[in-house]
């Protein structure tokens, strides 16, 4: 299949910074909150007025419907008031809207508005995951407080579960986006050689979903919070008090979140790529951006339906998820493990796509076995819709279907390994550079082996019986995600800081940040294994006092992770705003695209669209060409038009 | 694919001196990893012996753990080595050019293929010939116990307590549990509120209580000793607190134990709903009352 990537389709002014012509006095953060608080007290109001016989607790004021109206009503006042609806009303309204005009904007306040650069969405994406990443963070050295002592509490058992809750939710959700928001959008059109992506609308949009969901999800706090857990199984959902609300509505406006983002990155990456990026040349990066894209509109649309259920289930008194009454529980395991094993996959696969993308970098060689990374990403994102049922092994449902679901998942640990051997391969006879963006992936392998090891012992149904609910599996999954992906996440900040900021951040506080992170992380979450395996459920207050000194360890490493990461947080912050290290020009010597054309990157990314000759990972072959023609004479001339070519 | 040694500098000699290594390294340490693993540790590992399906989650564990092992060192020794030899710096040179390497690739894919495909066959096996391995297997269960059933126990889980109804004794209800040693136990997991988990550790037992659900369990107990049982589903507020302690006790013992309950309990027993496989809680809720469920599973028993 050929895609004509002509000149015209990737002309306009699209991509760049759109101000949607107002002199003065322009839409920002602060009127989108105004009118988000409008808008949620018109929708609470209207829900009490049309709704107030349902309230849970005659009386209360606690009415279901009126919180999700709130919401849904405060959510598109928020949009309002950002400007995000302005051109599709004026579209409906048949007025043309202004025409999109660049104009370069200096200073901070860019940021806070709703902007169709893909660099600006980037950097909001950026500072906004960091955001929402230490607040979960905080939430969990809260977690840990509390069980320095097996019967000694600090928070009291309600409070406990509202901070596991929250923590949990919190990082499922907006880490889903932690590499598709920062780097994806930022990256993507960079890597392929376009100068915009394909809907900046809906990537600009995707990005003002994440401070509503996390405003709403924090506001469950008031209202006595949630203690249903990030997986909300029903009928505990159906029973919890309207915090549980905030929980379904926030997890369903990031899951609108993910769906828009991933549109925009599957269309850019199918129609945007230069003459010449051909598939067999796409970088790393972006392959696991496609996956992951891929993964999410499959996946996601079945976790909003499942909220939606539970919500009419809550507000409006239907009986779907509720058992003895025509509905079941296990329709909900269905729905939300449906979404959320590929959920778990396309937070691992963003990870890989930036650790192979930057091991080349270090290793000073070529990536070992393109095809076969390819391969992998591409099996596991197939693959991990064929799992779900692993977590109910234990359920009482569809018992006779273990086997298979046995089967599935070790299935997957396959196209996992195609992963390691292209690292292992990558690293074979290197000439490795020991920077601090390659610590971190060295790191990425050593941890997810654990991840990826322990996997199969969950998925083997009677070891299953003995770990499955308990902190082995809590063990399992946080070395694939804070082990994997956020290691990725750190080291690819250190990475691309030169190409975003113009700044190399200090290798030796980045040394500092690496090891602490590194040792703390392994000394908090190794010993959860043991504790599952001695018998330690997830979720509890109180636990065994045999296992009080093993705890009492894990807590302790764990403030001096949150101390390594709160290191990291002053230093990035402190050279980003105050002494901002100058660096050279591309200074990790990367043949990757994004780093051929200077910084500040041009607006439009690229004068021309340039030619693609050559793969980005050539590393050590005197021969390569460079990886593409920034100053093609006329793209057909050179006989490369079919850049879409397979 | 170049599969060639592109520069005089990355000879074949000397790349097959560093397989020599990396697999002599590796072989040392992971046939001790997994003496130790086998024989030391082996013994010891959860969740213990108590019952046959105890038994063998253990033996699973060891199964998987000296396989996994020498994967985990393979890619260990191999990833340090790299770090220690395969140094570089800004001034010096690339690396080995080198993308792909045909048999080196076909190898991995092979032997990660069989692995996996054995360890998926051995966990079916392992599921299916000790009567579903200790884990919960939904209200109409295809793999059950060779010998016969002697004793059931229903558990009822509810927000936030387990309580045991034997249907064997007149259907009484307790709020302790003892089992007999050495004999066939079928546990019927239900709940009457939201979803709990019934998890007797040191028996090897897990399955979760659905309300209006039968999930059977099995296990046969060899040996006498204490057991903890936890709620392992997130349940609400209490959740933490939703453990109890059980017994495995010689079989007269147990005997005297159940008559003697059962005699205490009479009139309370006399009280609850007629024993059935699911029960649907009271209106409110409260208070832990239930009645005989409305659906038609629950008049089956
Ligand atoms: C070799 C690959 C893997 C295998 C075979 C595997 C297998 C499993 C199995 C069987 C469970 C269910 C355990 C239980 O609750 O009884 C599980 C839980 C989980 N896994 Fe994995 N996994 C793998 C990789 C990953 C990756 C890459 C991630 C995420 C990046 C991940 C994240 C999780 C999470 C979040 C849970 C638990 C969710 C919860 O109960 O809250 N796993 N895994
Ligand atoms: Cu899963
Ligand atoms: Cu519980």
């Amino acid at each position: 299949m050929a895609i004509k990537t002509t000149s015209i389709a990737q002309g306009g002014d699209g991509g760049r910074a759109v101000a949607e012509e107002k002199k003065g006095f322009r839409l920002n953060v602060f009127t989108g909150l105004i009118v988000g608080v409008l808008g949620y007290l018109f929708g609470h109001w209207m829900g009490n007025a049309i709704a107030g016989g349902y309230q849970q607790v005659v009386g209360s004021g606690q009415n279901d419907v009126a919180i999700l109206l709130g919401f849904i009503f405060g959510t598109i006042g928020w949009f309002l008031g950002l400007g995000i609806l302005n051109y599709p009303i004026q579209k409906m309204a048949g007025i043309e809207p202004p025409a999109e005009k660049y104009e370069y904007e200096p200073g901070v306040m860019k940021y806070f508005r709703y902007t169709l650069d893909n660099k600006v969405v980037g950097i909001q994406y950026l500072f906004g995951m960091l955001f929402y990443f230490f607040t979960a963070g905080l939430l969990a050295m809260g977690i840990r407080t509390e069980l320095l002592s097996p019967t000694n509490h600090i928070w009291g058992p309600a409070t406990y579960l509202e901070i596991v809750g929250e923590h949990g939710t919190m990082m499922m959700m907006m880490m889903t986006s932690v590499v598709m928001g920062p780097f994806g959008n930022y990256l993507v059109p960079l890597m392929i050689g376009s100068k915009r992506v394909a809907f900046p609308r809906l990537e600009a949009a995707a990005f003002w979903f994440t401070p509503a969901a996390y405003i709403i999800l924090l506001s469950a706090l008031w209202q006595g919070g949630f203690q249903s857990g990030w997986t909300g199984y029903a009928p505990l959902s159906i029973q919890q008090g309207v915090g549980q609300d905030a929980y379904l509505f926030s997890f369903a406006l990031l899951g609108f979140s993910m769906i828009t983002s991933s549109i925009n990155m599957t269309a850019t990456i199918i129609n945007y790529r230069a003459p010449g990026m051909r598939w067999s040349r796409l970088p790393m990066i972006a392959w696991g951006m496609i996956t992951v894209a891929f993964t999410m509109l499959l996946s996601v649309p079945i976790l909003i339906d499942g909220l939606y259920v539970m919500g009419l289930d809550r507000s409006v008194q239907t009986a779907m998820l509720y058992a003895g009454h025509g509905g079941s529980s296990f329709l909900w395991e269905n729905l939300f493990w449906f979404f959320g094993h590929p959920e778990v996959y396309l937070l691992a696969l963003p990870g890989f796509g930036l650790t192979m993308e930057i091991l080349p970098v270090f290793a000073r060689k070529p990536l070992f076995g393109y095809r076969t990374a390819v391969a992998g990403m591409v099996g596991v994102a197939v693959l991990s819709f064929f799992v779900w049922q692993h977590h109910l092994f234990q359920s009482g449902m569809n018992p006779d279907m273990r086997p298979l679901f046995m089967l599935t998942t070790e299935l997957i640990s396959i196209p996992t390994g195609f992963i390691y051997l292209v690292g292992l391969g990558t690293l074979w006879r290197a000439r490795m550079r020991f920077d601090v963006p390659m610590l971190f992936m060295l790191a990425v392998f050593f941890n997810f082996l654990f991840g990826g090891i322990t996997g199969v012992y969950v998925s083997d149904v009677p070891v299953n019986v003995t770990v499955h609910g308990s902190y082995f599996v809590m063990a399992h999954f946080h070395y694939t995600i804070m082990g994997q992906l956020i290691f990725a996440v750190m080291g690819a900040i250190y990475y691309y800081s030169p190409l975003y900021f113009g700044i190399k951040l200090n290798e030796k506080w980045g040394k500092i940040h690496f090891w602490t992170m590194f040792v703390s992380f392994n000394s908090t979450f190794l010993p959860l294994f043991v504790l599952g395996l001695l018998g330690m459920p997830r979720r509890v207050f109180e636990y065994a006092a045999r296992l009080q000194h093993l705890n009492q360890w894990v807590t302790i490493s764990s403030y001096v992770l949150g101390l390594s990461l709160t290191f990291f947080v002053i230093t990035f912050v402190w050279q980003l705003a105050v002494t901002r290290p100058k660096s050279p020009l591309n200074p990790w010597q990367s043949r990757g695209l994004e780093w051929q054309v200077g910084y500040p990157i041009p607006p439009g990314n690229f004068d021309k669209i340039p030619v693609i000759l050559s793969g980005p990972y050539e590393y050590g072959d005197p021969n390569a060409l460079p990886v593409a023609d920034l100053k093609p004479v006329e793209p057909s001339a050179v006989g490369v038009s079919s850049g879409g070519e397979i | 694919m170049t599969t060639t040694e592109s520069t005089s500098e990355f000879t074949q000699a000397e790349g097959r001196s560093h397989v020599r290594k990396i697999v002599g390294i590796w072989l040392v340490v992971a046939i001790i990893a997994d003496y130790f693993v086998w024989f030391v540790y082996g013994p010891h590992m959860p969740p213990g012996a108590m019952t046959d399906q105890a038994r063998g989650q253990q033996f699973d564990i060891k199964v998987i753990s000296v396989l996994a092992i020498p994967v985990l060192l393979f890619l260990w020794t191999f990833g340090f080595y790299s770090i220690a030899k395969f140094r570089g710096g800004r001034d010096r040179p690339d690396g080995y050019y080198v993308k792909g390497n045909v048999k080196t690739q076909t190898a991995w894919y092979v032997i990660t293929a069989t692995l996996v495909l054995f360890l998926a066959g051995f966990g079916t096996y392992e599921l299916i010939v000790p009567a579903g391995a200790g884990g919960g297997e939904g209200p109409s269960p295809i793999w059950t116990p060779s010998t016969p059933v002697k004793l059931v126990v229903q558990v009822i889980a509810q927000q936030w307590r387990f309580t045991y109804r034997w249907p064997q004794f007149g259907g009484m209800e307790t709020t302790s549990i003892n089992l007999p040693v050495n004999t066939q136990i079928q546990f019927d997991v239900t709940s009457i509120d939201v979803i709990h988990d019934f998890w007797a550790y040191q028996l090897g037992v897990k399955a979760d209580a659905n309300p209006d659900v039968n999930n059977v369990a099995y296990a046969k107990t060899l040996q006498l000793g204490r057991f903890t049982v936890r709620c392992d589903e997130l349940c609400g507020i209490w959740h933490g607190a939703m453990y109890n302690y059980g017994n495995v006790v010689s079989q007269q013992q147990f005997y005297n134990w159940a008559t003697q309950m059962q005699k205490q309990n009479a009139t309370v027993t006399k009280l609850l709903p007629k024993f059935a496989l699911t029960y649907t809680p009271s209106y409110t809720g409260a208070g832990g009352g239930y009645y005989p469920s409305g659906d038609p599973n629950g008049t089956t028993a």
